[in-house]
Formats: structure tokens, C-alpha cells, sequence
């Protein structure tokens, strides 16, 4: 167990540290949460910066055009960007970490030259249309028909949760392809075009005020098949083949945004005196020690995939623990602002020291109670601890579902 | 960086684990119950000749030379054998009690009462494991005493808590012999909440796995209890909750090793809340899980459950603690 960062980490760490500090004061201003076509402008202006500094596609794989970093170094990366508080991934979420690792994995080399650039260069944004209305937590069910006819599929369904579609060029689509109940055999993976016909997105509000993703209904929409990535019916298999490159680093620029939140909580502590409280020194040093752990469990999880190629089990444990620390620092800071905290942006103090950060505390609080539902509910991350890691017998309804399937 | 346990320091520990399986089955430990002694010497000694007391010990000195990472890893494994006795302190006493690192000579350890705190004057001075020692040393700010425990005025305490940790009331702690300043009672404070925190892990773990063990045999319903959620999610909480504890109390023993990676006594602090919670937590609910059984004496959770308060006391309580971490963050009063 060594903690000591490598001479070539730290080499990596200083260069990319010296980029940043050169880079960043010459973005644009950022756009309002709500200004979605400057969210893509902006997003994709960065990724095309990280691109010709030779930083697109760190996680990726050389043969799909990544700098093919190891793990430790992709850690290294997420957490300079953090520090240096430079743009999030943003739109090019789904292609960098979803769609573009699959079209590598199991993508044709036509698929790979000419979906692969565009997005390292921030060219064309994606979205991902996986959940539907009635296929949440039991994605297998899902019901979005596509219907050969031809060169084409013709697809009609319903997806939901689909982020940044209202600014994405394709969106990653499963649509079963088998029989109605033939469950994960029956699943393909096709590349749609938004633009296609019949494609209709409707903005969903989210209870932080924000539409960070959408509906999208298919009515007999065409895409060719020559856009499926994988055979028929395998699709199942495709999507989960991308979840073996998340190295443990997925929450990385998460987790360091909660330590500093963490930091801000304090400050606003001391400003009004409630620092003085025992009780309130106690949960702060909890949190800092829920962070501390979870910052070593990232660490542990990176290294497991640096040596053996994927994560180990670390990812679920991180996850489920990491999503309650964050409730709880949520409901910490919130209650620090006490009747401040009624306004959910920032308001100026009566101290006349400024302003009092209620903007970024009250959407951090609304915003983690998406962490406990969000790819996997907490309830579904306990079953899959419990089955996978402990072998402790099925559920029920899943032992039933999966035998009829 | 490279924080995967290397395999070097999995043997070391999967060792320890089959020393204990082999010399300190759960039958063994627990025909003691109730005895005011029970440690077994030979037993003891032999732990001392697998090097747990003299594992940290500079090859100068006569030890292995190895680290707190690697002291973390051994003590985590006698915390899921539920080994009891002084185990830490007879570790750090190695190299400061003559007989300590081989396991010849039991040190038992107990803190000074700070002036002016809260419950000094009021609680008596609890030492555990009287009977047992040969030395007793008493930790304060100030440094390391030492004392004799066979001259030691001390009530004994009739029904212990846990009943593998034979307890005495002391009224009046006398003054010892010094033994170490204030700088060795430091790193003693911070390498025996890690190694503390260690055993808690361990024992979270034992609990965590007899709570699924349970959970897999148990037939109500006519299905194992294991496959409901109610029960499925307690042990899965258990399970994150002696991981995350786990990689904490790693992370502060290889923090301790490199002081370049971070700080060290904050690590430590940190280590020992989580795990003193997670040893607590799972202890409660390994009972939990067995219902009605796990409230009767011969099943054995409730063992983990008690040795967790007993380690939870020492070395830092969660309150304590939690401010010291807190201090971290920023310097106590208002700004």
C-alpha cells in the first residue's frame, strides 16, 4: 500500500497543473444553468481546448484515440481539473464516458472513424436513451420496438432521463429487437440520430429547478441499421461491456466538490458564531472523516483497476456510502443557514461581510437527493451487494422475472 | 500510487488469520467468560513469537521493522478472531517494557483522568485485564508512567460488561514511574487509535459475516431471511460500512508510514471514529438479525457488540474524536 505519487505521476500532475493555470483564465464567462445552447458552446469549446493540449479522451483507450492514461493518471486529472475549479465534462458526459467507450469496444472501424473524433474534438454531443417510463430500476423490461424494415429499423417507444438531449447530435438508444419478453437477449444497441423524424423531446423540471434531462418519444423513427453497434439482440451485453472501463474514477470531481462544500460550511459556521456548538464541531468532523474515507476508497479502486484492467467491488460500496454523506452534509449546511436557507440563491448577510452562499447550498442539498436514485437506486445497490458480493439468495420477483425471461 | 494491498502483506495477514483460526477458536475464547483472567499465556506468547507485539519494532531493536500498514492489516485479523487482552498496548509497549515484543510480559494501559474534565472526580478509573498484567502504564498529556499492577489498590468489578474484559474499579491512580514524555504519549495516541480502529474493522467483519452466515440458513416464510430486503439491506450496510471503515483505517496506518501523503493524527482520528462506528453499528445489527437468538447468551453476537463499546472507550471516544477532526478543518471558537 503506497499513497506516494510516482516521479512521472507527479511530472504529469505539474504539466497539466501548468496548463491549466495558462488556460483557464482565458475561458468565457459561463452560461446560466438554463441557456442550453450556451451550455454547449461552452462545454464544447473546453473539450476542444483539452483536445489539442493532447488531454481528450484521457481515459480512452489509445486505439480509440485517447491519450490511454493509466488509471492513477486519470485520477490525477479529475482531481487537478477540480482544484483548478475548470468546466465540468457537461454535455460531453455521454460521449466521452459512455457512448464513445462502447463504440471501441465493440463499434465497426466505420463506426469508430466516424463517430470517434467528432467527439474528442467536441464536435457532436450525445445523449443517452437507456430508462423507460415502465424500465427503471428493472432495465431489462424495457419495451422501445424497433422493427426491421429493410436497411432500417423502425423504432417507436418512450425513453426517459435522457441528459442533454435537447442539445445532442445522437443519442445512444436500446430497443428491443427480440420478442416482447425476451428480457436482456432481446436488446440492441443503436446509434439515433436526434434529428431524425418523429424524434419528440420534452424538457423535464427537476426538483433543483433545473431540466437537466428529458423525455424523448419515438414515433416510427428510421435509423439504419448500419447504425447498430454490436449484432442484434446483443445488446445487453454491449452496454455492459462500457461499465468495465469506469476505472473508480466516476465520482472523483464529486466527491472533491463535497470536501470544499464541506470547507464553505465551515466558513459559514464561524461567521455566525454556530461553531461555538459542540454538536455542530462534531458533525463536521464526522464529515470530514466520511470524506477522508471515501477520497482512500477512490484511491483503492483506481489502484485495483490500474493492476487488474476493472474496478473491483469498491465502486458499489463507494456509491451507497458515498451518496448518504453526501445527504448529510446537504442537510448540514442547510441547517447552518437556518431561515437563509429559505432562499435558493445567494443573499447578502446583515453583517455586511457579503454574501451568504445559500445559492450553492440549497441546489448541492436538492441536487444529492438525485445521488440515492441516479444509475441505481440505493435500495438496488443493497441488492446487488447483497446477492453479488454477500450470496445471499435473489429476490423474489427477480428469481420469477429472470426465469420467465 | 498504489494502494492495493500487496501481496506480501496479504500473507502476512492471512498468517495471522490461520494462527488465530488454529490457537484461538471462538470455544476456546469463550470458555474463559466470566474468569478475571483470560488471557492464555501460551496463547499470548505465541503471538509474540508470530511477531504481532514486535512487528513495528526497528530490526535494531530486535523486531521485524515493518509498518503500521502492516500492523493494521495483523490486528485486523485478531479483531475477527475476537482475540482478548491488551493487544495494543503491548504492541506499543514493545521496545519500553522489557518482554513486551516477544509476548513474555503482558502490558496493560489505562488513561489518567485529565483535572477539570468531564466525569473526573465523579467515574472511577476503569483497568481492564488487572488480573492479567504484569505492567500497567498510564497514558497522559504529559507522558507514559509506569506502574505495578500487584501493588495496585483495585476493587474488582463483579459483572463486566463484556465478559471477556475482566474490569477494576481504581479510586485513586497513584503516580508511576516515568517511563516516556509527551512526544512518545503522541504517537502512542495516534498508532493505538489506528491499531484500535484495526480490530473494530476486524471485528465489524466477523460481525458482518456471521449476520449473513445466519441470513442464509434461516428459514421463515419458507425462504431463507436472507433473501428478504429488509434483511438483505441490513447486511449489505454492514458490509459498506466495515469496507469504508476498513480503507480508512489503511489509509491513516500508511499515512502514519509516509508523512508526506497527509496528516497522520487527523488520519488516525478519522480511522478510529469510522471504525469505532462501524464495530458498534454492525454489532447491534448482527443481533439484529438473529432475532430472538441473538438476544440469548450462547449465540455469539452480542461478543462483538460488547468488545466494540469496550474498544470505543479507549484511545479516543467518538466525541473526542469528532473534534479533533473538526480542528482540523478549523481552529476552535469564533472566527
Amino acid at each position: 500500500m503506497d499513497l506516494r505519487y510516482s516521479d512521472a505521476e507527479q511530472a504529469f500532475r505539474s504539466s497539466l497543473r501548468a496548463w491549466l493555470d495558462a488556460t483557464l483564465p482565458g475561458l468565457p464567462p459561463r452560461p446560466s444553468p438554463d441557456d442550453w445552447p450556451g451550455r454547449r458552446a461552452y462545454d464544447t469549446h473546453w473539450q476542444r481546448l483539452l483536445f489539442d493540449a493532447g488531454y481528450a479522451g484521457v481515459d480512452w483507450p489509445t486505439e480509440g484515440g485517447g491519450r490511454g492514461s493509466s488509471a492513477v493518471e486519470e485520477l490525477i486529472f479529475k482531481e487537478e481539473l477540480e482544484r483548478a475549479h475548470a468546466p465540468y465534462v457537461g454535455v460531453n458526459f455521454v460521449g466521452l464516458l459512455h457512448a464513445g467507450p462502447t463504440i471501441i469496444a465493440e463499434g465497426t472501424p466505420e463506426q469508430r472513424a466516424r463517430f470517434l473524433p467528432p467527439i474528442l474534438r467536441g464536435e457532436e454531443v450525445w445523449c443517452q436513451g437507456f430508462s423507460e417510463p415502465n424500465a427503471g430500476s428493472d432495465l431489462a423490461s424495457m419495451r422501445t420496438r424497433a422493427v426491421r424494415d429493410g436497411d432500417d429499423y423502425v423504432v417507436t417507444g418512450q425513453k426517459i432521463w435522457t441528459s442533454h438531449a435537447e442539445v445532442a447530435d445522437h443519442c445512444e438508444l436500446l430497443v428491443r429487437t427480440g420478442p416482447e419478453d425476451s428480457r436482456h437477449r432481446g436488446i440492441s444497441w443503436l446509434i439515433l440520430p436526434v434529428d431524425s423524424p418523429g424524434v419528440d423531446i420534452r424538457p423535464l423540471h427537476t426538483i433543483a429547478g433545473s431540466t437537466e434531462f428529458a423525455e424523448l418519444f419515438l414515433d416510427e423513427v428510421r435509423v439504419p441499421v448500419a447504425n447498430r453497434v454490436g449484432e442484434e439482440n446483443d445488446g445487453w451485453r454491449v452496454t455492459m461491456v462500457t461499465l468495465s472501463f469506469e476505472r473508480g474514477t466516476a465520482f472523483v470531481g464529486d466527491l472533491l466538490e463535497a470536501v470544499e462544500l464541506l470547507s464553505t460550511t465551515v466558513a459559514l459556521a464561524r461567521r455566525t458564531g454556530a461553531w461555538a456548538d459542540p454538536g455542530v464541531r462534531r458533525q463536521a468532523g464526522h464529515l470530514r472523516a466520511e470524506l477522508d474515507a471515501l477520497w482512500a476508497l477512490t484511491k483503492r479502486n483506481v489502484s485495483q483497476a490500474a493492476r487488474t484492467g476493472i474496478p473491483g467491488v469498491g465502486g458499489t460500496y463507494f456509491k451507497l456510502a458515498y451518496s448518504e454523506t453526501r445527504h448529510k452534509l446537504g442537510e448540514f449546511s442547510l441547517a447552518l443557514l437556518d431561515r437563509a436557507g429559505l432562499a435558493a440563491h445567494d443573499l447578502e448577510g446583515s453583517d455586511g461581510l457579503g454574501v451568504l452562499p445559500a445559492g450553492t447550498m440549497v441546489e448541492d442539498w436538492l441536487r444529492g437527493i438525485s445521488l440515492t436514485i441516479a444509475a441505481g437506486t440505493s435500495q438496488i445497490q443493497r441488492n446487488i451487494v447483497g446477492e453479488r458480493i454477500l450470496g445471499l439468495p435473489k429476490e423474489p420477483q427477480a428469481a420469477a422475472a429472470g426465469r420467465k425471461g | 500510487m498504489d494502494f492495493e494491498v500487496t501481496e506480501f502483506q496479504s500473507e502476512l495477514a492471512a498468517g495471522i488469520r490461520r494462527l488465530c483460526e488454529g490457537r484461538f477458536p471462538l470455544e476456546s475464547i469463550r470458555s474463559r467468560e466470566g474468569t478475571d483472567q483470560v488471557i492464555d499465556r501460551g496463547g499470548w506468547k505465541e503471538l509474540g513469537d508470530a511477531g504481532v507485539f514486535h512487528l513495528c519494532l526497528a530490526e535494531e531493536a530486535g523486531g521485524v521493522g515493518l509498518g503500521l500498514a502492516e500492523a493494521a492489516l495483523v490486528f485486523e485479523e485478531l479483531g475477527r478472531s475476537l482475540v482478548p487482552g491488551p493487544l495494543v498496548a503491548s504492541h506499543l509497549a514493545a521496545g519500553l517494557v522489557d518482554g513486551a515484543d516477544d509476548g513474555t510480559v503482558v502490558v496493560g494501559l489505562v488513561e489518567r483522568p485529565v483535572p477539570g474534565a468531564v466525569g473526573t472526580g465523579v467515574l472511577p478509573v476503569v483497568v481492564e485485564h488487572l488480573a492479567d498484567l504484569d505492567v500497567l502504564l498510564v497514558l497522559s498529556g504529559e507522558g507514559i508512567e509506569r506502574l505495578d499492577p500487584g501493588a495496585l489498590a483495585a476493587d474488582p468489578l463483579p459483572r463486566p460488561m463484556d465478559p471477556l474484559t475482566p474490569v477494576w474499579s481504581v479510586a485513586d491512580l497513584p503516580a508511576g514511574e516515568p517511563l516516556a514524555g509527551a512526544d512518545v504519549a503522541a504517537w502512542w495516541r495516534r498508532d493505538g487509535a489506528v491499531l484500535t480502529a484495526a480490530l473494530q474493522v476486524g471485528m465489524a467483519q466477523w460481525a458482518c459475516d456471521l449476520a449473513v452466515a445466519y441470513a442464509k440458513e434461516r428459514v421463515q416464510f419458507g425462504r431463507p431471511i436472507g433473501g428478504f430486503q429488509a434483511v438483505k439491506h441490513l447486511c449489505a450496510d454492514m458490509a459498506v460500512r466495515a469496507e469504508v471503515a476498513r480503507i480508512a483505517v489503511q489509509a491513516a496506518a500508511v499515512t502514519v508510514d509516509q508523512p508526506d501523503v497527509g496528516d497522520g493524527p487527523v488520519a488516525a482520528a478519522g480511522a478510529k471514529l469510522l471504525a469505532d462506528e462501524a464495530a458498534v453499528t454492525n454489532g447491534r445489527s448482527c443481533i439484529q438479525v438473529h432475532g430472538g437468538m441473538g438476544f440469548t447468551w450462547e449465540v455469539p453476537a452480542h461478543l462483538a457488540y460488547k468488545r466494540a463499546r469496550v474498544l470505543a472507550t479507549t484511545f479516543g471516544t467518538d466525541d473526542v474524536l469528532a473534534e479533533e477532526l473538526a480542528d482540523s478543518l478549523a481552529p476552535p471558537g469564533p472566527s
